[in-house]
Order: C-alpha cells, then structure tokens, then sequence
C-alpha cells in the first residue's frame, strides 16, 4: 500500500512548527502504524535525513506513550493506542495526518512528542492511598464486593496517556483525574483520604491550566483504555463534598 | 576472586529471620543522612524507592520514560504468585519455594529462593492496601488462578493487566514520596554510566533525553533495577526502551554478569509475520487455563483448523505431560512447539506456529466466561492478525519474553561492586534457568518492597565517617568524560545505515543460534558473526542530528552498541555451559526423549563473568550452588 503523510515537524518547543509532506510507500496492510513510521523513519535516515520524533515504547497499547494524533483523532481510529492502529485500516492512496497531542498543558517537546508532566503533577498531589509498606492487613481482612472490585478496576485501567485532554475542547484532564479519584474512592482502602483526594486532584489540574468538563464525552470516545464518562460524575460528587465539607470546617 | 553469597546460617526455614534479627540497623537520624540511587522505575525500582524514601532516606530516582509509570512491568499480563493457600489446595511457603526451584531446573541459589516464597504473602497485603483491585469473588474474597509449573492455585490477578495495576501501585506510593518532597524524581532521563569511588559505586552518569546534557549524580549507594535484556533478540514482547545499557556498563566497570545466556521464550506470543515487525505481542500464559495447545498429526496439513477432525489432531502437551498437560512450564512448552513446527506440523503460512484452541472452553463455561477472564487478549488477538479466537484457534508461537541471567549478587542483592545493588530482573538469583510464571511480578516486588529495606543497611553500616562523596571529585569528572567521548564517536560515525538494520541482524543470529535451541557449531559461529557486526556497526552506522538535543537515533545508537558486545557474551556463556537446563537448550545433551540433560556434576554452578578489557576473554567465576533443602532431582512434568 502507498500512502502520502502529512507529518509534524517542530525543532523544538520554542520554534514553530508545520506540517510536512511524506510518502510512505510499499507498506504491507499488517504492519502498524507506528511500524509504518519506523520504514518511513528508517529510509529518511538512510537517504541523510532527520528522522520524525515520536515515542512509544511496549507497542501493545498498555505503557500509555504514544502521543499522536492521527486524522485529528487522538490516539488513532479504533480502540487502543496509536501503537495498536494497523495500516489495513487504511485506505490505498490516502493522506493521513499525523500530529501531536494538543493541548495548552501538554508543550510540543519535538515533532510528535510532547510534555505530559502535567498529569505527574495531578498524581504527587493525591493520586495514592498514604500507607506504608509493612503495616498492612492481611489481604483476605479487607472484604470487596466483586461489583465494586469490577468498577474499581475499570477506572484503574486508565493508561495515564493524555488523550483525553488531547481530545476535549476546553482540553480538560477530568477523565483522568476521574479515572484515579473512581478507582480509589470507590475501594475501602481509599475512602479514609477520599474528599481530601478529590480536593487535592482536582486543585493541581486546575493549576496546570486544563479546562473543565461541558459534557462533550470526546474524552470517552477516544480513550484507548474504554474509561467511562461516569468517571467525571463520580469526581465532581466527591469534589464538591470535598469542598463544602473543607468550607464549613467538618471532619472528613 | 571469589563470590561469597553471604547466605546466613541456620535451616532455610530460618534464615531469613535469622537474618533480620542480625541484620545491621541504621537509626532514623541517620537514614536521613545517605543518599541512595535508584536507577529504573518498573516494579522493583518504584516500590525500591518509595520504601527507602518512607524510612527516611534521601532518593533520586531515575527513568528513561516519561513517567515512572511506563516502565515495562506495565505490561505484565497475567498474575502475581502468593504463598497464600486462600484456595485451601494445599500451598505453602515450601511448595512455591520447591516448585519455583525446580521450574528453574535447579539452578537458582536456595536461599534466595525461600525468602521470596516467604515475602510472596506480603506482597498481597502490601499490594491490596495500596488499592490494586485485584479480581475477586462475589463475597468479596480475592480470586485465584493457576498457572504452568504449579499444581495449585495461587496466582492473584487484576484482569490481564496485573503488571499496570501492581505498577500502578507501587507507582502511586512513589508519587507520594514524591509529593512529600522525599524522592527526586528524574524522568527522561538516561543511565549511561557507573562512577566508582576506590572501588565502591558512588554514583551515576547520565544524560538527559530532551536536552542532551550529560550529568553527574552521586549518592552512597546505587541501585540498579533496569530489567532484562530480552530487546538484544530485536523482536521480543519486551518494550523497544528495553536496554542493557546500564547493567552492561557496571559490568564493564567490573560487577560480575551471572549467567547472561538464560533467557526464557515465552510459548504464547503471536506469531511473527513479516520483516517490518518492531515487536512480538504476548499472549499470556493464563489462557492455558482453558485453551488447548494443538497441531494436526499429519505433516503439512494446510485444512483449516475447525475441518481437522478430533482424532487428527495432537495435543501435544497433554499427550507428553499428562499432570500437568498444558500447563507445563514454560521452557517445556516453547521447546515442544519448536518440534512440532521442525517437524513439518506448524500451522499458519510460515509453518511457525501451533493452536491454542478455546472451543472447549466456550462450550464447557459459555463465551460470556470467556469473555470476562480473557476479553481484552482476545481483543488484541484480533486486532493485530484480524481474526477471532473465539471462532477459531489461536495461532501461537514461542518468543523472547525474559532474562533470569543478570548482574550477580549476594543475598543481600549487593554485586561483587561494593555499593552496587542489583534488583529485579536485572539480577540473576531467584529464577534459575527458567522462570515461572507470575514469578517475576513476585521478585520485582519483593526485592524493592521486603528485601532491599532490610538488607541496604549491612552496607550502608559501613559508611558512616567516610569522606564527603560529590560529583566534583576527578572520578566523576573522567567518567563523565568518556560518556562524552563514546556519544561523540557515535555520532562522527556518519554512515549511511540506519542503526534498527544492526540491530535486527543481530536480532536473528541470537534467536537463530541462542535462542531455543543452542549448539557448539552454532554459538561459535555466532560469536564470529557479531564480531563483524559490531566492527561494521562503528563504520557503517547513520547518527544524524547532534548531540545536545532531543535524539531518539542516538538514544537507540547507544544501546545497539552495548548489545553488540553484550550478545557475544550471552553466546560465551552458552557455549561454556554444556549442558542443558531450563531455557538453556544444548542440542548435544539431551535425553532420548528429546528433554533437557542436566550434568549436575559439572554444571550446579553460577556463571559469573568478569570483564577484562576489551580485547581479552572475560574471565569465568564459579558460584557453586548448593543444596542443602532440597534434592536435585530430574525435572518431570509427566
């Protein structure tokens, strides 16, 4: 298959950047897309040019690296991360272009890649249980309804990537955020810390400037780890208790 | 030079507590006085430095990722093993001791290996007060699986995605640390060298992806948790960022590599299906649980799978290893599909693979079972080969998936290098010649969470009064210096041959030659074979871009580098060992059934090769081993 690419290309986060015609020819349907990148960076190298900056690294969807956009989609067509998009999905003879993530949050570091120590950030300011290794219960003492482990779990398969923000147009981090507050406010380990977490998360997102939530479910549609939109109702409930219960001084 | 385990007296029941009522402790004040290095954030090196920053100490911790949270141990599929016995089947801290000793084919230090089975059960508790929502049952309790090599079970699991959530775990408690001011954290950020100070590892040098600087840190120990080298294969189910890079680095500044050329192929992975693959994608073990691994008894029988009738059809594994069936441990596996498929009976187009058919399974539990245990395996079946295992067979077909080898050290996980600890899998000690699975998520956990914090301290102990340790002394500087100097002579290569071309060719003499089947003829072939590659790799190899920025052909430059050298060891080491154990597969010593051979006489020994210059043959140091709990006996999975 032959395809003609419109990729990024950006020196640096200070310079600007635009969009650069490539051809990508003699591709075999099965290979991936990020393996159609690496002919295409391979041959740009052989032929005495800079290679496109881009980063993965498990290539099987779960190490949540990959950061590009491909056709405007965040992420790629399908389910799954950019690095689980196979090129039969394209058509023979189509441009595609592919970008990096946008999003006032997330700087262009170089080409495709960008800066997403916005969401480590969110993480240091509440995205954990305090606890300390040594003094825990036996596992079987704490007892957890398997609904209630399912639900957890599906919050918790988050995979910390970005295109959520990437996607919405207020560039809003709550899914994420959501996605955290969900899978351990929802635990009985996480409930002693869970206003303060709520509180906590939400404040450093609003510091690193993501926007917030208007219902627009684009995070959804596009997260490779299938997180639910619910996830923002459960954050704003425990936000706002977190808030009211912080203003009128209750014990929480 | 002689390698002293250090493993305390007393029974192996004992030892470890003996060992802990002994152990030199190191007073709160004075915690908060050394610096500790903790290079690597997968499992071992996040829970590592979160418990050393808990109890006090200052930590720096590193990662070439982005965040700490994309190490490799994300990917881990399918379960963590435990010591529990919450099934009632009959576990205990002896049986997972005895049966992770004898998967390893005898070949893993004793007392390693029990303390691990001890601290397993911690690990769930430590593991499931941090929030990682493992699979449970409708009352509540936590559910268990099993897993090749056992015949209980007792692996605990968080769908098939264990590795992130027990990542995601012990990630959240170093972002606590974090938070708290505690761990500096260092992301992007590259290990590329080892600062010794008289002798003892003192420090790091390392360069910065996003700006190319080249930095010093230094601290009063190192701890290594880099993972294996299962990428030197170029197609394996380990992460493209996988590298030896920094464990190749401490061998060259002497610590002693233990048995580099035990590395495990994993039976279930996808097959490969052509030459544009950057990797190979794990299919996990799990799915033995209820799939049946199949070829047709007819060579070159090209019908499709559901037209071979149920009398033409070999389960192999069952029909060799009727206890264990197809759950037979991992080596095993992998070697019997490699024979099916020599044998003329592989199926799919290139004739390398075997079935894992669920057709069984759906009609026994229904497709709704199915689905919930192992949804979003199949869902990637699907995704990368276009067909659904649900309707038909999956096609599989051994690959890289581990390395047991790694830098060798004593039970207190300190290397020959004094200061230099060495965790998880890039350390040799508790798998022997072959891993079990859901072993490895065990180890990484328990050498950071449980061992590191009581052992650091019989080092560390020792260190009290000696002379202040900052990167400005001479042996910071002249390392640092000669990082300069070999980033400088990749990039003035300027050839013309991309650096991925080098490393898959010596991607296929590995997995050709040191991959499941090994012989004298063909390792010594080899060995010549990347000789010539690494000498064309530093003339013909293409750099472009400089130094002082962002530049992912450099960052890969490097690392093919030292995996050149590294796999002529891994081939050494092979070659050296003759005989056959675990993943380690001599074609000239096996039994006449075609099973490993083991030559206990000669070969109940840790390999431990110590480098000696470039140019010279590194030099073989032996650590018997020996067996004082168990007796070694004749692996059978019959």
């Amino acid at each position: 298959m032959n395809f003609h690419l419109q990729l990024w290309r950006q020196k640096s986060a200070d310079t600007p950047g635009k969009f650069e015609s490539v051809e990508a020819k003699e591709i075999t349907p099965d290979c991936s897309f990020l393996e159609m990148l690496d002919i295409v960076n391979n041959r740009l190298v052989a032929a005495g040019k800079e290679p496109v900056a881009f980063e993965s690294d498990c290539r099987e969807g779960i190490c949540g690296t990959c950061s590009i956009v491909i056709n405007g989609i965040p992420q790629g067509p399908d389910r799954g991360a950019a690095c689980q998009v196979y090129m039969r999905k394209f058509k023979d003879g189509e441009t595609i272009f592919v970008e990096p993530f946008r999003a006032g949050a997330f700087p262009i570091l170089k080409d495709l890649i960008v800066n997403r120590s916005a969401y480590e950030r969110i993480m240091r300011a509440g995205g954990f249980i305090s606890e300390h290794t040594g003094g825990a219960p036996d596992a079987s003492a704490i007892l957890i309804s398997k609904p209630v482990a399912d639900a957890a779990m599906d919050a918790a398969a988050c995979i910390g990537c970005g295109a959520c923000a990437a996607a919405c147009p207020n560039s809003s981090a709550m899914l994420f955020v959501g996605a955290k507050v969900t899978h351990l406010n929802l635990l009985p380990q996480g409930k002693p810390e869970a206003k303060k977490r709520a509180r906590a998360m939400v404040r450093a997102m609003d510091e690193e400037g993501f926007g917030n939530c208007s219902n627009y479910y684009a995070c959804e549609a596009v997260c490779p780890a299938a997180v639910n939109a619910s996830v923002i109702a459960k954050l704003n409930r425990d936000y706002i208790a977190g808030e009211i219960s912080e203003a009128v001084g209750a014990i929480d | 030079m002689i390698l002293d385990a250090k493993i305390p007296a007393g029974p192996i029941e004992q030892k470890w507590t003996n060992f802990k009522n002994n152990a030199k402790l190191i007073n709160p004040a004075n915690k908060r006085k050394f610096k500790v290095i903790v290079v690597g954030s997968g499992l071992a090196g996040s829970s590592a430095a979160a418990t050393l920053a808990e109890l006090g100490y200052q930590v720096d911790c590193f990662c070439f990722q982005d965040s700490a949270r994309r190490a490799h141990s994300i990917a881990a599929q399918g379960g963590i093993n435990a010591a529990k016995n919450y099934q009632n089947d009959g576990d205990s801290v002896w049986r997972l001791f005895y049966d992770t000793i004898k998967g390893g084919d005898f070949r893993a230090r004793e007392a390693n290996v029990y303390r691990l089975a001890e601290v397993s059960r911690n690990i769930i508790d430590e593991c499931v007060s941090q929030g990682v929502p493992f699979a449970r049952e409708y009352g509540g309790e936590l559910a268990n699986r099993s897993f090749g090599g056992a015949q209980v079970s007792r692996t605990f699991y968080a769908r098939g995605q264990t590795g992130q959530q027990l990542l995601l775990g012990a990630y959240s408690a170093l972002s606590n640390q974090i938070g708290l001011g505690r761990v500096t954290m260092h992301e992007h950020t590259d290990m590329l060298d080892l600062v010794l100070v008289n002798g003892h590892a003192k420090g790091i040098v390392t360069r910065d992806l996003l700006t190319g600087e080249i930095k010093s840190y230094a601290a009063d120990t190192v701890l290594l948790c880099t993972g294996g080298y299962g990428t030197a294969f170029y197609l394996s189910t380990n992460a493209r960022g996988c590298n030896v890079t920094a464990t190749w680095r401490a061998y060259k500044r002497g610590a002693a590599f233990a048995n580099p050329c035990y590395t495990q192929i994993h039976p279930t992975c996808i097959p490969v299906a052509g030459d544009y693959q950057s990797k190979l994608t794990l299919m996990s073990e799990s799915l033995r649980n209820d799939g049946r691994v199949w070829v047709p008894k007819k060579k070159g029988d090209n019908r499709e799978p559901q037209d071979i009738p149920e009398e033409e059809r070999d389960y192999y594994l069952e029909r060799k290893y009727p206890s264990y069936g197809n759950l037979a441990p991992r080596d095993i596996s992998s070697r019997s599909a490699k024979e099916a498929c020599d044998d003329g009976r592989g199926v799919g187009s290139s004739g390398l693979g075997v079935y894992l058919d669920f057709s069984d399974a759906i009609n026994r539990l229904g497709r709704k079972t199915i689905e919930e245990r192992y949804g979003n395996l199949f869902e990637m079946y699907e995704n990368i080969t276009g067909e659904s295992a649900y309707e038909r067979p999956m096609r599989i077909y051994p690959a890289i998936h581990y390395t047991m080898g790694g830098l060798w050290v004593d039970y207190n996980l300190m290397s020959n290098v004094p200061g230099l600890h060495v965790l998880g899998e890039a350390n040799f000690s508790d798998h022997g010649a072959n891993r079990l699975g859901a072993s490895a998520l065990m180890q990484g956990l328990a050498d950071g969470y449980f061992v590191i914090p009581n052992t650091l301290g019989e080092y560390l102990s020792t260190q009290f009064g000696g002379p202040k340790i900052t990167t400005d002394l001479p042996e910071f500087k002249k390392t640092e210096e000669e990082v300069r100097e070999r980033v400088n002579r990749l990039l003035s290569v300027k050839g013309k041959v991309p650096v991925d071309v080098f490393h898959r060719e010596l991607g296929l003499i590995l997995w050709d030659e040191c991959g499941m089947a090994r012989s004298e003829e063909g390792l010594k072939k080899a060995i010549a074979q990347i000789k010539a590659l690494r000498e064309r790799f530093w003339k013909e190899v293409s750099v472009p871009g400089v130094g002082a920025e962002l530049n992912q052909s450099l960052e890969r430059a490097g690392r093919v580098a030292d995996f050149l050298e590294f796999g002529e060891l891994m081939c050494l080491d092979a070659l050296t060992r003759e005989e056959s154990c675990g993943g380690h597969f001599r074609v000239e010593h096996q039994t006449p059934d075609g099973e490993a051979l083991r030559h206990d006489d000669k070969f109940a020994d840790v390999f431990a090769w110590l480098f000696k210059g470039d140019e010279n043959t590194p030099e073989l140091v032996k650590e018997p081993l020996h067996y004082e709990a168990v007796h070694l006996a004749t692996r059978s999975y019959k």
